[in-house]
This record gives structure tokens, sequence and C-alpha cells, in this order.
């Protein structure tokens, strides 16, 4: 009975999901498993070997999005949604950016005054 | 009485693709969102809201660290833990890096035999992710204790620039909050799985809306967003 239900819905259920669900073989969610595994291994590498200056940087950022963007594209099914979906989400935060930039220039300008009126030496 | 005559209208068109169908989508009546259940398209939004909250969290953290006249803790000795009488840098943070991941992996298999209407697989597979979503937790709660312990406030620590411990209990205690509640809505969605309520479509605890196998999709994508977050705190705030 309990081997029997699944069955019946089998059929139904694989309509349904053309209409409205996100199906696909699990054999992609273990191949992105594996590849967030190694993604993430070689980040902790970075640290381990004690990587410094732009290869750090450039590595730690490479490494970030490109784990970002396979958890976004595969596990949360962007890759097989309609485009407006994908674009009401995905491109608003580019607009971070701006705040990104703002928050860097202050931070200049505020290192740039704390070095120059809270210079310990003088005090 | 007649019977009333079934006029067929067709099938419905094609919906455009590309450019056109971004258009055609978001100027459509009804609903600009096709395809996707009504719930899930709400769910984006939160998390794209959510997105921006734990942006701001993240860019206030640059902006603070590159304003510091002090110098930065090094998260690399801060966060090292001694195993078996060797010092590892940041493997506690590491660990919990694939003990997240892990859950990820389980959640997206969830949802796929939740499609399938395989209640039995669905259900154990949202336990092992609240299970690992727990554990994550509990590793926080311990780093948390270690470095309390070790004189980390929010307004200052003995390692240097007292910024560094506002970031990280600001940060990563926003995170764990979101693991936290999540670990508690995967175990409310396992219930409602083994209990046949998504089969039978009763509706929900505070909802009139029927149960459907989607909410464990909808259930993921917050899942796989608080997994998305801590690839950035552990790229940014960690490994910087």
């Amino acid at each position: 009975m309990a081997h029997a239900e699944p069955q019946q819905h089998g059929a139904e259920g694989q309509q349904h999901a053309h209409a409205e669900g996100q199906q696909h073989p699990i054999g992609i969610y273990l191949k992105i498993w594996g590849l967030l595994f190694v993604l993430s291994a070689a980040s902790y590498l970075v640290d381990y070997f004690h990587l410094q200056g732009y290869l750090r940087w450039s590595l730690i950022i490479v490494l970030m999005l490109l784990k970002a963007g396979l958890i976004v594209a595969v596990f949360m099914h962007m890759l097989w949604e309609r485009l407006a979906l994908v674009y009401v989400i995905v491109v608003p935060p580019v607009l971070l950016m701006v705040l990104l930039g703002i928050g860097a220039l202050e931070a200049d300008y505020t290192f740039f005054t704390r070095g120059v009126y809270f210079f310990k030496g003088l005090l | 009485m007649t019977q009333p005559v079934l006029t067929s209208t067709g099938e419905s068109l094609p919906l455009p693709e590309g450019l056109p169908g971004i258009a055609a989508d978001l100027s459509s009546d009804q609903r600009a969102f096709k395809n996707v259940p009504w719930g899930k398209a709400m769910m984006w939004i939160f998390l794209l809201s959510d997105t921006f909250i734990f942006s701001s969290f993240l860019i206030s953290y640059m902006t603070v660290r590159m304003s510091t006249t002090e110098p930065w803790p090094n998260p690399s000795e801060v966060f090292a833990l001694t195993l078996f009488g060797e010092k590892i840098p940041l493997i506690l943070i590491a660990i919990m890096t694939f003990i997240l991941i892990s859950s990820s992996g389980t959640m997206a298999m969830a949802v796929k035999f939740g499609y399938e209407k395989n209640k039995k697989m669905t259900f154990i597979l949202l336990l092992i992710t609240a299970a690992l979503g727990a554990t994550f937790v509990g590793m926080q709660a311990f780093e948390w204790t270690k470095l309390i312990q070790e004189g980390v406030r929010p307004w200052g620590n003995p390692m240097g620039a007292a910024q560094f411990g506002s970031a990280f209990f600001m940060i990563t205690g926003f995170h764990g909050t979101h693991v936290s509640i999540g670990v508690i809505f995967l175990i409310i969605t396992a219930i409602k799985v083994i209990r046949g309520d998504l089969d039978n479509e009763r509706p929900g605890f505070m909802t009139g809306r029927k149960g459907k196998y989607e909410i464990v999709e909808i259930m993921g994508l917050y899942w796989h967003f608080v997994d998305l977050v801590w690839v950035f705190i552990f790229a940014l705030f960690y490994l910087w």
C-alpha cells in the first residue's frame, strides 16, 4: 500500500512538475555539493598556506562568488526560472556596489582624519 | 435545463522568452511571476530584502575595518584550535562551513524527493538538514563562549581594534539567529511532510492556504540563503 501510493501519484506528479515544480536528477545536486566542498577546501587552503596580498584577495573573492553562484543557480533553481524572476531578484543587489563605494570613501576619509587628529604620539 | 455548452478556447499561447518575456511578465495582469507558486515568489522577495540587511552589515564591517587605526586581530589566529597537540588555524570555521554546505546538499535532495511525493525520504532528509543546522549553531555557541572567555566584547578586546568584537557578534549573531529559525521551520516542515499534510492539502497553522509540496522548496530557498550568507561571512570576515 505504502509502495503503491507514490506510484499512483507518479504520473500526476510528473504532469504537475512540468507546470510548477522543479524536478531535476539527483546527480546534479550531488555534483554541485562535491564542487562546493572542493571550492570551500580551496578557500580554506588559501588561509592555511598564508597566501598574502593580491593573490589572497582575488582567490578569496573568486572562490566566494563561484560558491554563491552555484548555490543560487542550482540549489535555488535560478537556472530554470523565468527571466522575469531572475532579473527581479539578481539585479537589485547590484545597487549594493554603490553602498560599497560610499562605505569605502567614508572609511578612507575617517582613517585619514583619525590619522591627523587622533595620532597618539601628539597626546 | 439544457446542458451548458463547452466552448474550447484552445491552449493558452506560449510565454515569450528573453527580454520581451521580462516585459510581458512584469506588465501582465494578475501575476507577474509565471510558473512559480505565489509563496515561492514571496520567499524570493523576502530573501532579497534579507540580502540588503546582511549586505549592510558586511559593508559597515568593511567601513569600520578600513577606518580603524588600531591593528585588526588576525582571524586566522583568533579562530585557531589546538587539536591533537597541534595548533590548526581557522579549523572550527572550516568544519562549520563543511557542515552548512552538507546541510544545503541534503536540503536540495529533500526538495527533489518532495516533488516526487516520497514522504519518507523527504522527512529523513529534512531531519538530517535540521540536525546539521543544529550542529552548526552548537559550534557557533562554542566559538562565542571561547571568544568571550578570551575577553572579546562588543566594545573591545585584548587583541586589537575594538570594532572586531562588535562586527563579529553582530554579523555571526544575526546569521546564527537565521540558522536557528531555519532549524525550527525545518522540523515543522518535516512534521507536515510525515503527517501527510501536504498530500491531504491540510491548511497550515497560521494560514488557510492548502499544504502543498512547494512548501518544501520554499523552505529550501530559505535554507540555501542561510548557507549563501555564510559563504560571504566566511570569505569576508574569517579569511580576510
